[in-house]
């Protein structure tokens, strides 16, 4: 689904992503790993368009997004999450997450002027969208509390619900269990499953390791900005090299 | 060339108090993040202190200067310990609107207390000396002499004293600094007085060859906006050079073009850069705050 | 997103502005709620950009005196209709701000309010400088009320004060259309973060300058009806106390509300005139009363109303989901009891 060619990425002199590859396929699960600034989000970015590479290619569904503004990528399919989630914190829940669906209606400034039947479906829709997405990830019972009042676990899952109401097929997802407790970390893999159970790709960065064995189909681990390994579980669990950028030589001989 | 000279001269001098002005914006943008739109004020502030020192308590030229200093910082200070503390967590939408509640605050204390008029500061080196053959007034020698002088010991204190580097590990990182111990408080209300007496002496040495009155910090401090946005937010080389760019264009446009119209140059200048550049001219960091 | 979807106070409202000439003591305090009005009127354009999608713009006071000035120079010297000039205001004022819109919204945060700070002085030094234009600090007189439609005329205080209500009352009805649509939600997800938004879908630029030109667009046909009414214009017109002044009326009121530049508009103005002595010291008082705002109400009266409405909506909300809970657990309770 998604193919990431030789990808690299330099902040005046400081290579943040150096010539990376992998794919990304649909309907799995893709973990990204590594130690604190491996390039993990940087990497995030290029693929979403915050940030445009140096060089490589990123084609998602054969289409080339090198370059791409971040909002054509959204309405391309992708959606991402960030580690810290600005909600409005002064509407409800429910009325945070209705701008999520708008980058699939029409209506212009006319529209709204005149308050025509087109604008009007299109809210409808949005907002039965934003029910939709929040009922997925079980929060239909906060709907209607202020996004002040919610658990920092609860606002994850809002960060992904607002995800989903863009109809997107692949996720992003920025550290989804920053900040969790384990208890809640494992009703948040749970909800990630689903996600995939319901026809989604996704790709997530975490440092929480237990999750992503569990989770991951294949998992590719990034260190100083390159590619060190990339493969299941298992496989990187003994790769010599993920030991050494995780815990120092010493360990890699073992 | 002696119309050169007299522009160059021109340009130091204004380019000096600017760069003062610029350097105490920048220092305090480096410990609130948000741009102080009060600093005018301070640099208002302090001119009516020292022009109070002179004429009601008869005080000379240089113990007003540092009476206005001291004024200042202290003004300063409970700016941030009364408005910009309490807004720490808050947007920084929330400090900019504070920052504005303190300029009408001390714009209009001055009114209050000193009318609307100008005033003139009285000098005490009006007379003119030559220099290499070329006139000059005194005043606008001891502008540049001030300036520059305060420029390098603030270098010098910024960058070969503890104290100094304190101020810039906050700067660069506030909780960083809080882990090794650095007392964010403390520091912060320092860099706030530095930052006050700067402009206050700016004031100071400016005043004497210009006038004194209420509103006379907007046009200084938009300029000094200018030169920061232009040189970089926390850039210290950045906010001479900028300063120095500016009071230049500003003297020799003025004479060469149009007295009327040389307070636009500054903003046309920015506008120009900035349609090029946004991120200023100098910073990587830059406009993308 | 706070809605004020009851509309009762809306009316209530509305009531009392159509009543209040009937009750006032003399045209001079019309004149003053006119006044109000208009730049209430700017206040919701202000309030738009700034408090709905979070760009803090401090030429907007710099954009109502180019409304002004279109409609003073080209009645004044070109003797263009009163309503012809006023349509021209808004259009000047649109492309203006378009092209101003399109430099300054590629800074983020701080840069965009310094380098709008800057435009405003460059208005306003060219207003005052530029007197082949604008007839320098002499200023622009002899501006003509607008023109009379039908049998209606509007060159008593009344009936300014009336014109005045009805491009409020149309302006707030527009307004509310476009803060409560889809649209008006793009411009609160650009508010809570540019990263956020792009990452929904939302074009920035394009987002963010039509907010810009809206916003100001509002400010110009304040300008143009400030002109009709007050008949006189100086550069002062333009001074950033102008927008100051603005920001406080949205504060007062709540930003980000649609009420709240409304009621924070007519209740700074009405207590100012009311309270003889907040006059004279006016100028002292208006800075800390403007810190105290962001400190202790952030959110302004109207803000806070609503927020405390929402959470205790929400706490019976969910107290009623509990004692139903309850409710059930007793009766399974008793059930296994029996």
């Amino acid at each position: 689904m998604l193919e990431i060619d030789s990808l690299t990425k330099q902040f005046f002199g400081l290579t943040a992503v150096d010539h990376v590859s992998t794919r990304i396929e649909q309907g799995q699960i893709t973990a990204i790993i590594g130690p604190n600034g491996a390039g993990k989000t940087t990497f995030f970015n290029l693929i979403a368009g915050t940030h445009a590479p140096t060089s490589g290619r990123i084609v998602f569904k054969g289409q080339d997004v090198t370059g791409m503004r971040p909002d054509r990528v959204a309405r391309l399919g992708v959606a991402r999450t960030f580690q810290t989630t600005n909600l409005f914190d002064n509407a409800t829940v429910l009325d945070n997450l209705i701008v999520g669906h708008r980058l699939r209606t029409h209506s212009s400034l006319w529209d709204v002027l005149i308050n025509s039947a087109r604008l009007r479906e299109e809210e409808r829709l949005c907002r039965a969208k934003a029910m939709e997405a929040l009922d997925f990830v079980g929060l239909a019972h906060v709907a209607n509390r202020i996004a002040a009042d919610i658990t920092q676990e609860e606002r994850k899952r809002v960060a992904f619900a607002l995800a989903l109401a863009t109809e997107p097929e692949l996720l992003l997802l920025d550290e989804p269990a920053g900040g969790v407790n384990p208890e809640e970390t494992v009703g948040l893999a749970e909800l990630i499953q689903k996600l995939v159970r319901h026809g989604k790709t996704v790709c997530l960065i975490e440092h929480k390791m237990d999750m992503i064995m569990q989770l991951a189909d294949k998992i590719v681990v990034l260190n100083n900005g390159e590619k060190i390994a990339e493969g299941t579980a298992d496989q990187i669990r003994r790769d010599p090299h993920v030991i050494e950028a995780y815990l120092g030589a010493d360990h890699a001989a073992v | 060339m002696e119309l050169f000279f007299q522009q160059f001269l021109n340009g130091l001098t204004v380019g000096g108090v600017y760069s003062l002005v610029a350097l105490g914006l920048t220092l305090v943008y480096g410990v609130l993040h948000v741009p102080n739109f009060a600093h005018g004020a301070f640099y208002m502030a302090g001119a009516f202190a020292g022009y109070y020192l002179m004429s009601a308590l008869g005080l000379n030229y240089w113990l007003a200067m540092l009476g206005a200093a001291a004024v200042v910082a202290v003004i300063a200070m409970l700016s941030q310990v009364l408005v910009f503390n309490p807004l720490r967590n808050a947007p920084e939408l929330h400090d900019m609107i504070a920052a504005i509640g303190i300029l009408l605050f001390l714009e209009a204390g001055a009114q209050a207390l000193f009318g609307a008029d100008f005033h003139r500061m009285p000098t005490p080196y009006g007379q003119i000396v030559e220099v290499f053959g070329l006139t000059a007034p005194l005043q606008r020698l001891l502008i540049i002499a001030g300036a520059f002088g305060l420029m390098a010991l603030l270098h010098l204190f910024l960058n070969h004293t503890v104290l100094g580097s304190t101020i810039i590990a906050m700067a660069q990182n506030r909780d960083g600094a809080a882990l090794v111990g650095i007392d964010a408080g403390r520091v912060t209300l320092l860099v706030f007085a530095i930052s006050g007496a700067l402009a206050a002496v700016a004031a100071m040495l400016y005043a004497p060859i210009n006038l004194v009155y209420p509103a006379m910090g907007n046009l200084v401090i938009t300029k000094a906006f200018v030169i920061i946005i232009l040189g970089g937010m926390g850039s210290f080389p950045g906010a001479i050079v900028g300063g120095l760019i500016i009071g230049m264009a500003e003297s020799f446009g003025g004479f060469y073009f149009s007295t009327d119209y040389k307070d636009i140059i500054a903003f046309v200048l920015l506008v120009v850069i900035l349609s090029f550049r946004p991120q200023g001219l100098f910073t990587g960091k830059g406009a993308r705050a | 997103m706070m809605a004020l979807r009851t509309r009762w106070p809306w009316f209530v409202l509305l009531a009392a502005a159509i009543a209040f000439p009937l009750f006032a003591a003399n045209t001079y305090i019309v004149s003053v709620m006119s006044l109000a009005f208009i730049m209430a009127i700017a206040a919701l354009g202000l309030n738009l950009i700034t408090g709905y999608t979070g760009q803090f713009n401090l030429a907007h006071g710099a954009f109502m005196a180019v409304g002004a000035y279109t409609v003073g120079i080209l009645t004044t010297d070109y003797q263009v209709p009163y309503w012809v000039a006023f349509a021209l205001a808004g259009v000047t004022t649109g492309v203006l701000g378009y092209f101003i819109g399109i430099l300054s919204l590629r800074l983020k945060g701080h840069y965009f309010s310094i380098f709008t700070l800057c435009v405003s002085y460059i208005m306003y030094l060219l207003i005052e400088k530029w007197e082949s234009l604008t007839h320098g600090t002499v200023g622009i007189m002899g501006i003509p009320a607008p023109t009379g439609v039908g049998s209606l005329q509007f060159d008593t205080p009344i009936a300014q004060y009336y014109l005045a209500l009805a491009f409020l009352v149309l302006g707030t009805f527009l307004m509310s259309r476009i803060v409560h649509s889809l649209l008006g939600r793009a411009f609160m997800a650009v508010r809570n973060g540019d990263l956020l938004a792009e990452a929904l879908g939302v074009d920035l630029m394009r987002t963010k300058t039509l907010s810009f030109v809206l916003s100001v667009i509002y400010a110009g046909f304040a300008g143009a009806l400030y002109a009709g009414q007050v008949r006189f214009l100086g550069p002062d017109v333009a001074n950033e106390s102008v927008t100051f002044d603005l920001i406080m009326f949205t504060l007062v009121g709540g930003v980000g509300t649609l009420m709240g530049p409304l009621l924070g508009t007519l209740l700074v103005t009405w207590l100012t005139q009311s309270l003889q002595f907040l006059q004279d010291y006016r100028m002292v008082v208006f800075g800390p009363v403007l810190i105290a705002l962001i400190i202790f109400l952030p959110d302004g009266i109207v803000g806070t109303w609503l927020k405390r409405r929402a959470r205790r909506a929400d706490a019976a909300a969910s107290l009623k989901a509990a004692t139903a809970q309850g409710a059930t657990t007793a009766t399974g309770t008793e059930t296994r009891h029996a």
